[in-house]
């Protein structure tokens, strides 16, 4: 390739962090020493390992707490990426710092969530502290709003949960232990719980424990079944994604498993960054064997030999655990070339996210374990067709996957019998906001909201319920008045709303509504890719009308309805052009805000 | 001396006294005519030597070789294909019987394997490293070979970074791996070669540590080349003047195209031998006769049934023997015997090795006609001056490419002021000369060419319009031959296999310019991006990448000489010195120091080179001299 490179050089640190992932240079020429000169390797050998910038990224990130341009730089050297490429993608992620910052870093949430639990106060307290911190979007640990996450680089690098956070805790006090995850179960230990059931009842870190309680069954009978039959039980079970978009997956599987091209990839998509949403930590953090045996399932079904989990970079945690139970599940011949002695190979890698919501998209999640920045890619061509590395590639939800255990042990017909005729099974709920008992709830399908909200404990005593926000920040809101509306996919339809990722925040009467649009309006600018018009200037005019028409710029012209009318066209472009779900979806909360709850038009807010 | 801002000619200049005065065509004609007249009737036809255009069409070098053979009678014609690529057309022809590339640029992209030999094509030859990259995009491995990472090292899955001149140390290794690794190609050496046993006995030496000390290659990446060319099912291999530079040059081609023999990489769709040609018309140039050894379609001047075909269209007799080449003419210059000479297009003053010796040997002629664009370092020296069209824009015609492929020229634009289309100023001159030609328009001549050469026979301006060009050899007005050439190597019937290809015996022989502690370090010459040879074509056009003469350093010399980028530094040769600014790049080694001649007028950089030439054909070697660097004081 034709690389330019300045004078920078990496420090040791840099060097040995990347060296530590891609092992030593081979010349001078990928950044070793002018001692051997002579000959080069690359071409390639060295583009076909481009999927391993963002890790190497992440080496240089995790040791020393930003990447210098030195650091950029030898990552380049060694895998053939134009440095301003690389630059390009490095930029991407809100986790990575092109320039110089301290060791630790806390970054405090301030959304949804955790701004309905004062997280604005937080800010505010440490605005004077001199503490290294700064806002971030969702971390996903809105049962324990406010939230923190303390980072601290280093070899090997360290990591903190603060929730609920204080002033004191992010300049640098002692972080609390953090309180195992069936502590986001409310309803653990319930023997009616099926995907939840082991959450709190079998140690997450012991394979032992995971087959001691059911652990394996369900990949033993797919091993029986064979590929097509587990395709036809998943198809019959009416098995549904659960990241949002409810696509039937059987159908899905199908497509992929009959793709002519090879290799095919398993995705499983973990970059579970909906404000609000919580319930995939919570499965990897508390069984993550279970997820491990699905994912094999899966790839066992649709041909894949190798899965991805791509992780939302503000999960740790999650981390530490996957990566314990995977390398566990190694050792005993789960994963492999021979799973379970049966000839089928089938291994699993995890890669991190960086910090970018728009990750979740399917096809941005191929551009960013490619080594690119996080755009999506317009379809068609679907991933079934070309999707990771260009090829036949199926993507599931953590939720999802884990369903198909239950549909294998119990059979397809018990799955199908359990919930609505629409909606079959369980879905997981992320309760947050004013509710006694915030956490991850399973209920089967059909149960209504103002069942799950009394199951939370309901509307602490003295508040009122305002509004609740359903699907996150691209779901949308419903009235007190609408509580009967059933949790289904087809119930939420015919009622105008969403399910979208589980998400129900409870918002009461001393909550700022205008403030939590304007937060979900620069959510979504702040996260737009920026690759086509609609949503990157959509979003902004967006964010520009809701800042007029909560007063907090400029003279509030809404008497008139011009913002209105604006918001509503800007928010019809956006939905009807933009390529992927973000744009799309961008303008449905305050969509929602504004007809169901009356808001900016006199009758409201 | 800045660099000069070239302008076109307008008008024709004659000497007059120690400067030059404008002159009507018919005065500057009359005297052009005149003095060549003198000489020759004085010396003989061979006291005139024609250094004719390898940017002008095809139809111009025929005439240009025409004028040569029918006007005066002489086979002193050459061009500057003396300075790049004659070893490749001496070397194949030696092979193959034919001195052209024998692939086409698609089999590039279809190929497997690339092999790319002192070839700094993503630098010097850019649209033809645009096909390479579609090869890499469809898989294609490539491996480059070169003393410096060039462009296209940092592109190549390999690069081996060899020692300057070490080029038959590094292929007989290669050979002698493919031997004892049992990947010879039996079928193709036993139908289609002679000489392999005295052959596989001459590397036997080569073993791969042997070549690693001589080369500085790493012997396990040596083996890797030897592998992978060897199992390709289809290989190119490409090279350009890093091979032909060099006072062995037709050696090292030869040392090259054993290694197709022995596996089989020639005369098959995607496996074949390209030189990279530099000039648009190099190519053509050559095939047209504008070469002392050969007659136009590349007939071989010694083979007397060639000669009666000419001698009875030209109606006058050829001399049986090969003329004297570029090289030889300066030579000539130099001990008198060559007394006049007419330059088309050419700047040997600036571009030939040793420029102040060549000056000073065209300064002794007695009657120099220089026929140019622009009023160039050698035109200064002229009698004569004649303003010309730029074949490119001003002229109908056709060229030829590296691929063989011959297409139209089409004239767009009149040239300016009074300048005049080649061809017709040397008819004017050889009507002035006794012989009355005329030619209606390029047509003609081209027709006349397809009489003459049977290789063009089928080449209609009709057909080359329908079918964007056409490859030689094309022998019929209804027939296409495959895009790749020599395929009867690989027929069964010995009668239609033809001749087979001989192995050669080659020896090892480093750079005539040894290294010592007076001279310690390695020049090494080539190009840049954006410049094109002497600069005169290109000097009048800006680029943001253009950063004038350097010379370039390693960072290990540049510490060692303390030196660092921008300081002067002062370059000298065991022939002359120039000063140059420094310039460290990393992509160099340790006593390896490399610049360009692009700059002539800022740094004369072929003051430095040696002109010890190779002795088949007449190549000076322009990569491999031996350089002092010292730091000018402020």
């Amino acid at each position: 390739m034709d690389l330019r490179f300045r004078d920078a050089e990496p420090t040791d640190a840099e060097r040995a962090a990347v060296d530590g992932l891609l092992g030593p240079p081979t010349s001078a020429w990928d950044g070793g020493g002018r001692d051997a000169i002579r000959f080069a390797a690359g071409g390639h050998g060295a583009r076909e390992r481009r999927d391993l910038l963002l890790p190497a990224l992440h080496a240089v990130n995790d040791r020393v707490g930003w990447i210098s341009e030195g650091a950029l730089g030898y990552v380049c050297r060694r895998l053939t990426v134009a440095p301003a490429e690389a630059y390009g993608v490095a930029t991407f992620y809100a986790m990575f710092s092109m320039t110089a910052r301290p060791e630790r870093i806390v970054h405090v949430c301030t959304d949804l969530a955790c701004q309905a639990a004062g997280a604005d106060d937080l800010c505010r307290s440490l605005e004077d502290s001199g503490a290294p911190w700064h806002p971030s979007p969702c971390l996903g640990l809105c049962e324990r709003a406010p939230a923190a996450l303390e980072l601290k680089a280093g070899d090997p690098p360290r990591t903190a949960v603060l929730a609920p956070a204080t002033a004191e805790a992010v300049a640098g006090g002692a972080a609390p232990e953090e309180p195992p995850a069936q502590e986001a179960v409310p309803q653990a230990g319930d023997p009616g719980l099926v995907l939840l059931r082991r959450i709190g009842v079998a140690d997450p870190a012991s394979l032992d424990a995971y087959r001691a309680n059911g652990g394996y069954q369900a990949l033993r009978r797919a091993l029986a079944l064979g590929p097509a039959e587990v395709i036809r039980e998943v198809t019959d079970a009416g098995l549904v994604g659960r990241g949002g978009a409810a696509f039937p997956t059987g159908r899905k599987w199908q497509a992929t498993a009959q793709q002519p091209d090879h290799p095919h990839y398993l995705v499983c998509n973990a970059d579970e960054s909906e404000p609000g949403t919580f319930k995939d930590r919570v499965l990897m953090e508390g069984d993550p064997y279970a997820l491990i045996e699905a994912m094999t399932i899966a790839g066992y079904a649709t041909g894949c030999a190798r899965g991805y989990v791509y992780l939302r970079g503000e999960y740790p945690r999650a981390l530490r655990r996957l990566e314990h139970a995977i390398a566990r599940a190694r050792e005993r011949g789960l994963l492999g070339d021979d799973v379970l002695g049966h000839g089928v190979a089938f291994d699993i890698e995890v890669r991190r996210g960086a910090g970018a919501y728009i990750c979740g998209e399917e096809t941005a999640i191929f551009n960013s374990i490619e080594g690119y920045r996080g755009e999506p890619r317009s379809k068609p061509p679907f991933p079934v067709e070309k999707g990771l590395f260009g090829k036949p590639t199926v993507v599931n939800n953590v939720e999802t996957l884990v369903n198909v255990l239950p549909i294998l042990t119990g059979g397809a017909q018990a799955y199908a019998g359990s919930g609505t005729e629409g909606s079959p099974g369980t879905k997981l709920f992320c309760l947050s906001g004013t509710v006694r008992r915030p956490g991850i709830y399973e209920l089967p399908f059909g149960a209504t909201l103002r069942e799950l909200l009394t199951l939370a404990g309901g509307v602490p005593e003295g508040r009122t319920l305002r509004a609740v926000l359903l699907g996150g920040a691209a779901g949308s809101f419903v009235g007190p008045d609408e509580l009967d509306v059933p949790l289904t996919f087809e119930g939420t339809r015919a009622a105008g709303t969403t399910l979208g990722s589980g998400v129900v925040l409870a918002l009461d009467d001393t909550v700022d509504l205008g403030g939590i649009l304007l937060r979900i309006a620069a959510f979504f600018r702040d996260e737009s890719c920026g690759q086509c018009v609609p949503c990157r200037v959509g979003t902004v005019r967006q964010e520009e009308a809701l800042r007029r028409l909560t007063g907090r710029v400029g003279a509030a012209n809404g008497a008139d309805g011009a913002d209105v009318a604006l918001l509503r066209e800007v928010g019809t472009a956006m939905r009807d052009a933009s390529i992927c779900g973000l744009g799309q979806t961008a303008w449905n909360a305050v969509e929602s805000a504004i007809d169901r709850l009356g808001v900016f038009t006199g009758e409201g807010a | 001396m800045a660099q000069r801002n070239y302008v076109r000619l307008t008008h024709p200049l004659v000497r007059e006294g120690s400067g030059f005065r404008r002159a009507s065509w018919d005065e500057a004609l009359d005297r052009a005519a005149a003095g060549i007249a003198a000489n020759v009737e004085r010396h003989g036809p061979d006291a005139f030597g024609m250094f004719s255009c390898a940017r002008a069409t095809n139809e111009m070098n025929y005439v240009a070789q025409k004028f040569v053979r029918q006007v005066i009678g002489t086979n002193n014609v050459d061009s500057c294909n003396r300075t790049c690529h004659a070893p490749s057309v001496a070397g194949l022809s030696a092979a193959f019987g034919s001195g052209g590339g024998t692939s086409s640029y698609q089999e590039v992209e279809d190929t497997d394997l690339i092999v790319m030999w002192g070839s700094s094509a993503r630098e010097a030859h850019p649209i033809f490293f645009h096909h390479v990259l579609k090869a890499i995009r469809n898989g294609a491995r490539v491996f480059a070979i070169d003393p410096r990472r060039t462009g296209t090292a940092r592109w190549a899955d390999r690069w081996l970074g060899l020692d300057v001149g070490t080029d038959i140390a590094l292929a007989n290794a290669v050979g002698r791996e493919i031997i004892h690794a049992g990947l010879v190609n039996e079928a193709f050496v036993d139908r289609a070669t002679t000489g392999f046993p005295e052959y596989a006995a001459s590397v036997e030496p080569w073993t791969l540590d042997a070549a690693e000390r001589v080369t500085g290659v790493p012997a396990g990446a040596i083996r890797e080349l030897a592998h992978a060319y060897a199992k390709a099912e289809r290989a190119q291999l490409c090279w350009t003047l890093g091979i032909t530079e060099h006072h062995n040059a037709t050696d090292n081609v030869r040392a090259l195209i054993n290694l197709a023999l022995l596996t089989g990489h020639v005369g098959r769709y995607g496996s074949g031998l390209s030189p990279l040609r530099g000039q648009n018309n190099v190519q053509g140039g050559g095939d047209m006769g504008a070469i002392p050894d050969r007659l136009p379609g590349f007939q071989d001047l010694l083979d007397p049934l060639v000669r009666t075909k000419f001698e009875t269209a030209y109606g006058r007799g050829i001399q049986p023997r090969k003329g004297l080449n570029l090289t030889d003419m300066l030579a000539a210059m130099g001990d008198g015997t060559l007394t006049t000479a007419y330059c088309i297009g050419e700047n040997p003053a600036q571009s030939e090795a040793d420029a102040p010796h060549t000056i000073e040997r065209l300064r002794r002629l007695d009657h120099l006609v220089v026929q140019d664009i622009f009023l160039t370092r050698t035109a200064e020296l002229a009698h004569v001056v004649l303003p010309a069209t730029a074949a490119w824009c001003e002229t109908e015609g056709t060229v030829t490419n590296s691929e063989r492929r011959v297409q139209r020229v089409r004239k767009a634009l009149d040239p300016p002021g009074e300048a005049r289309d080649d061809i017709a100023i040397m008819c004017e001159l050889a009507r002035r000369l006794g012989h009355d030609w005329h030619y209606d328009d390029a047509e003609t001549i081209w027709d006349e060419l397809r009489e003459l050469s049977p290789i063009h026979a089928g080449m209609t301006y009709k057909r080359l319009e329908e079918l964007h060009g056409i490859q030689w050899p094309c022998f019929s007005e209804t027939e296409i031959e495959p895009p790749y050439m020599h395929a009867r190597l690989w027929e069964t019937d010995p009668e239609a296999r033809g001749a087979p290809a001989p192995f050669a015996v080659l020896r090892h022989d480093p750079p005539v310019d040894l290294l010592d502690d007076a001279y310690p370090l390695r020049l090494t010459t080539g190009r840049r991006l954006d410049s094109y040879n002497t600069g005169v074509q290109s000097g009048g056009f800006a680029s943001p990448l253009r950063r004038g003469e350097n010379v370039e350093l390693s960072p290990e010399d540049a510490q060692r000489l303390g030196l660092a980028a921008g300081d002067r530094a002062r370059i000298s040769s065991r022939r002359g010195a120039v000063v140059a600014p420094v310039y460290v790049d990393p992509a160099l080694r340790p006593g390896l120091v490399f610049m360009t001649m692009h700059f002539p007028d800022e740094v004369d950089t072929n003051s430095l080179t040696i002109e010890a030439t190779d002795p088949i054909a007449g190549t000076a070697e322009y990569k491999a001299t031996a350089v002092r660097v010292e730091k000018v004081g402020s």
